[in-house]
């Protein structure tokens, strides 16, 4: 009974960056736009987040709160700031979705790595937050602040998508854009912000991995696959923040389970286990023809009012 | 968009797309964008406290300084080429190969297969041969699985192939943490292949430049003279339109994709013989990802993938460079590669679109 519990903690612990992840790729996709620089955004608020504490606390601040709100606010407006390169690429200029979100991955990922050599070499110092910020993520209960506000931000964003009015715009603009745009909603509009909010939180999901999985410290690479491992999520979850939660813990579950549970087969299988099961799922589902648990409609297509 | 008197507001600028897409003016837009970049990629060193005048020039030295840097630039230029024009293949016809890794490690496992165990068993040219064969089989049919679902029950194939990628990448982890774990090693990695198997080399780097450049003119012929090309390029614009022209556009999926696929599992062969001598989870170096921005900026062009290619190739040998030379990470390769791509990516809606700005009488021309 206690291997069980242990084993669930640790799966919520383990899964919260990729539900984090793979709620702002929901949101992102929600839109018709699918960003497959998940990877990046994370990178970038993962520096973010660690660069923010480490200066607060270089200048003397000993505040935890506030290192953990100025980690946070970086940490969001940097995911933001790669989202919003994205959006502007795609929705304004209409490039191409699949290679704008690769692009942003291969930027991310050196805009992360960058940031984290730089600084040490500019301040000769290590890039890492005072223990006083760090005590700021322990556990309170079973676990740290950000696992409980992720799931509450789960379960509103499932709220505002499947029972608000802006909601339905939304989903709305992702599944038929002509539609959406007769019936007076903003397209371009609902595309940016979705897009750029969901940026925003993979960059918290990066300021988890940098500061609660790496406890505050830089690590080269700390990313290492979570935002493509999200992209998967997005697709067990079929687009719902709601089955999002459960998924998360499903493949946090999986990430750590080689600790707790001996099978005989090799730990690698372990991490496979994810993709394989996300690649059975997306067959079913095309199998089925499930309207309901497909990828919005008008993923990966841009829109362009004059071409209708 | 309304006001307080319910007047609808003019929007600044109205877009139309371009009929007349003249070589001129593409060519004129790609080197301002080109330009942009390499402006913006100085205000990055400008930032640094570096100069930046000083950093392309030795960015220049790092890629082509030496007989050896040009040798080193060639052999990134290779797989990055061969990549991108085995992508470009199922681009043509629409089909999102995003698997472009998973098909690279996929080649590279069946090359070392017969590298690791049957090296001295077999003399070394059919060695090499069989090498090569599997690499791209084994390529091919990773490239092919998602085609199959895709024709069957349209499946979607960028998130297909994006899922497989990561599973070819465990399995090499599991290779080399168990069955192909080097003899005596404390470290999960690879033997070397044998020596004798190393790739000969032409003009200090190994054949499979050559191979590229045949390839590049193959491509060429392939999409501009043959029948099949052209199939392809149909079932790209339309899968109806090819349909109604009888193309079994199911079969054109799979038979492309396996070619795509085994295109990329070549590279994986190059690898292990002509580069790495071994197999590890950095094989590919991202050049999976890489290449589909190759393929797509060069819009599926063998020739203008070949100078994407290149591009960036120098670029990631110029910034190893600057790392001793300037003291700055080479992580900024990834940062200089992002900015100089997503202008260049930006730039391509001007070759499509021009903007015109409203309420100056011009759209009574239009």
């Amino acid at each position: 009974m206690n291997v069980i519990i242990k084993l669930l903690i640790a799966a919520v612990i383990a899964g919260t960056p990729l539900l984090l992840g793979a709620l702002g790729e929901i949101m992102t996709e929600r839109s018709g736009n699918i960003n497959l620089g998940v990877e990046g955004e994370m990178y970038m608020g993962a520096v973010a987040a660690v660069a923010a504490g480490f200066f607060y606390n270089s200048a003397g601040g000993t505040n935890g709160i506030t290192a953990v709100l100025l980690s946070g606010l970086f940490a969001f407006l940097f995911g933001a700031l790669g989202a919003l390169i994205y959006a502007f690429l795609v929705i304004t200029m209409r490039a191409n979705q699949n290679v704008t979100g690769l692009i942003l991955t291969i930027f991310g990922t050196g805009f992360g790595n960058f940031i984290g050599a730089l600084i040490p070499v500019r301040t000769g110092k290590t890039l890492v937050v005072s223990d006083t910020t760090k005590a700021m993520y322990n556990n309170v209960g079973p676990f740290n602040w950000m696992v409980y506000m992720s799931v509450l931000l789960a379960l509103f964003l499932g709220y505002f998508l499947y029972f608000t009015r802006p909601g339905l715009s939304l989903r709305a603009v992702g599944e038929n854009p002509a539609t959406a745009d007769q019936a007076g909603i903003n397209v371009t509009k609902h595309k940016y912000l979705a897009t750029v909010l969901g940026g925003g939180i993979c960059g918290i999901g990066g300021m988890y991995i940098s500061m609660v999985s790496q406890n505050g410290n830089w690590v080269d690479n700390c990313v290492g696959g979570y935002g493509w491992l999200a992209v998967a999520l997005v697709i067990f979850a079929s687009w719902n923040p709601f089955r999002a939660i459960w998924v998360s813990l499903v493949f946090g579950g999986l990430k750590i389970m080689r600790l707790y549970v001996r099978l005989p087969i090799p730990s690698q299988f372990y991490d496979m286990a994810p993709f394989i099961v996300t690649i059975v799922v997306l067959v079913i589902t095309s199998m089925s023809g499930s309207k309901e648990k497909s990828q919005p409609k008008s993923c990966g297509q841009n829109y362009f009012r004059e071409e209708r | 968009m309304r006001s307080k008197d319910h007047t609808i507001r003019e929007p600044l600028f109205r877009m139309v797309e371009r009929d007349d897409m003249t070589k001129g003016r593409i060519a004129r837009v790609r080197t301002i964008s080109i330009l942009l970049a390499v402006i913006a990629g100085s205000l990055l060193f400008v930032i640094l406290g570096k100069n930046p005048l000083k950093a392309y020039a030795d960015m220049f030295y790092g890629a082509f300084g030496t007989a050896v840097l040009s040798q080193e630039t060639i052999k990134k230029t290779v797989p990055l080429l061969l990549t991108a024009i085995g992508i470009s293949y199922a681009f043509r016809m629409r089909f999102w190969n995003i698997g472009g890794e998973g098909q690279i490690l996929m080649g590279a496992i069946g090359a070392s297969y017969w590298g690791f165990f049957y090296a001295g068993r077999i003399p070394k040219i059919p060695l090499l041969a069989i090498m090569i064969l599997t690499a791209m089989v084994l390529g091919g049919l990773y490239g092919l699985l998602p085609a199959l679902f895709k024709a069957k029950w349209g499946t979607n194939e960028t998130l297909f192939t994006l899922m497989l990628n990561y599973i070819a990448l465990y399995v090499i982890v599991y290779l080399e943490n168990g069955p192909w774990k080097k003899k005596g090693s404390s470290f999960p990695r690879m033997p070397m292949i044998d020596r004798k198997l190393f790739l000969s080399t032409v003009f200090g780097v190994h054949w499979g430049w050559i191979v590229a450049i045949c390839l590049v003119i193959f491509t060429w012929i392939f999409f501009s003279r043959t029948k099949s090309g052209y199939e392809i390029s149909v079932v790209g614009e339309s899968n109806n339109t090819a349909r109604y022209a009888g193309i079994n556009v199911g079969r054109v999926f799979r038979r492309t994709m396996f070619l795509s696929g085994a295109i990329i599992g070549l590279v994986g062969f190059f690898q292990v013989a002509g580069a790495d001598h071994t197999l590890t989870e950095n094989t590919t170096g991202g050049v999976g990802f890489t290449a589909i921005t190759v393929a797509w900026l060069a819009h599926m062009n063998p020739f203008g993938m070949g100078i994407v290619a290149l591009a960036i190739a120098v670029l990631e040998r110029g910034c190893s460079q600057i790392e001793t030379t300037m003291k700055v990470p080479a992580s900024v390769a990834d940062i200089l590669i992002g900015i100089i791509l997503f202008f260049m990516l930006g730039c391509e809606f001007f070759v499509r679109y021009r903007l015109i700005i409203c309420g100056r009488g011009k759209e009574a021309k239009v």
